[in-house]
């Protein structure tokens, strides 16, 4: 695992890799999410005290997970670019931060739409909905501190840094229905002795979440390859405008 | 009512399940969209820098 981990952490090696995953990882993310959407809009049965609102659950709980992934995926990669100065690994943290912030703000969203109806608000500022929307503004300082040195390496070292501090709140999402009185709901699947969910509304929440954990890897990879290319477009036209000022070129000397 | 509108009322909840499903739609496939796009641009402007390249000299 280790070694395969470092063998494909060399950006060239990793963009053959990655090109001939992708089709195969597109493929199998549109099949689970159609299998997923049939199973969660159709085929499971309405909730008995939720009615059809439950149908909500199908994308919010698995949202709410590959937030919570995307982040710790984003700590980690910000841990190894912060230790070892990999380039991939920077790369990896930097793809990862929209997609975690754009997954954790459907969480957001579909969780209000099902609080209106089944609580009677919108939202409360209770543990579990705080934390996660503390998560949410961790990607976005993240994204917002990446870009605001004019020094793009500062940027990321910084962003960096935010990252793995942030990564506190994460356990705190989990286990804030545990340690507070929340009027979010426990955990209801990952928890010991098993989920206590029937049999007919698991199915298809398992299969969307597993389309929401391959959906967020594909569009993680696209982003790395995209970031990997433009790297290359900056190094080439650093290399173009130093041959074109070979011999005028004077380095910069400090006084 | 027929079996297909039934299930669009959704129990009545309609309201609320379908602008769930229609926010997830819009944010990841404004996701989806970017990223592809994104690529798209960025491998143009590698082709073309290469192609320059290789007429220059």
């Amino acid at each position: 695992m280790g070694f395969s981990f470092h063998y494909f952490a060399n950006p060239a090696r990793f963009m053959r890799a990655s090109g001939k995953v992708l089709p195969w990882l597109t493929a199998l993310t549109a099949l689970c999410l159609g299998v997923g959407l049939v199973g969660g809009l159709v085929l499971a049965p309405p909730d008995y005290q939720q009615g059809d609102t439950v149908r909500i659950m199908f994308i919010h709980v698995p949202s709410a997970w590959v937030g919570m992934m995307g982040y710790t995926m984003l700590a980690a990669a910000s841990a190894s670019a912060l230790i070892w100065r990999h380039p991939l690994a920077e790369v990896a943290a930097e793809a990862a931060a929209p997609l975690g912030a754009g997954f954790t703000l459907v969480c957001l969203v579909t969780g209000s739409l099902w609080g209106a109806p089944m609580w009677g608000t919108w939202w409360v500022w209770d543990a579990r909905l705080t934390s996660v929307l503390i998560l949410f503004f961790l990607y976005l300082g993240y994204m917002a501190l990446a870009g605001a040195f004019d020094d793009a390496a500062r940027g990321r070292r910084a962003a960096s840094i935010l990252a793995l501090v942030g990564f506190v709140n994460v356990p705190i999402i989990h286990y804030s229905v545990v340690w507070w009185n929340t009027l979010h709901q426990p955990a209801s699947v990952m928890r010991l002795g098993g989920p206590s969910i029937d049999p007919s509304i698991l199915w298809p929440l398992l299969v969307m979440a597993l389309g929401f954990t391959l959906l967020f890897l594909t569009l993680w990879v696209v982003r790395m390859r995209t970031a990997l290319i433009r790297r290359k477009i900056e190094a080439l036209e650093l290399a173009a405008a130093d041959a074109a000022g070979a011999g005028h070129y004077r380095p910069v000397t400090a006084p | 009512m027929s079996g297909f509108m039934h299930w669009l009322a959704m129990g009545g909840y309609a309201a609320y399940v379908w602008s769930a499903y229609g926010v997830a739609l819009i944010v990841l496939s404004g996701l989806a969209v970017s990223a592809i796009s994104g690529y798209r641009a960025s491998r143009r402007a590698l082709d073309e820098l290469e192609a320059q390249g290789r007429t220059r000299r």
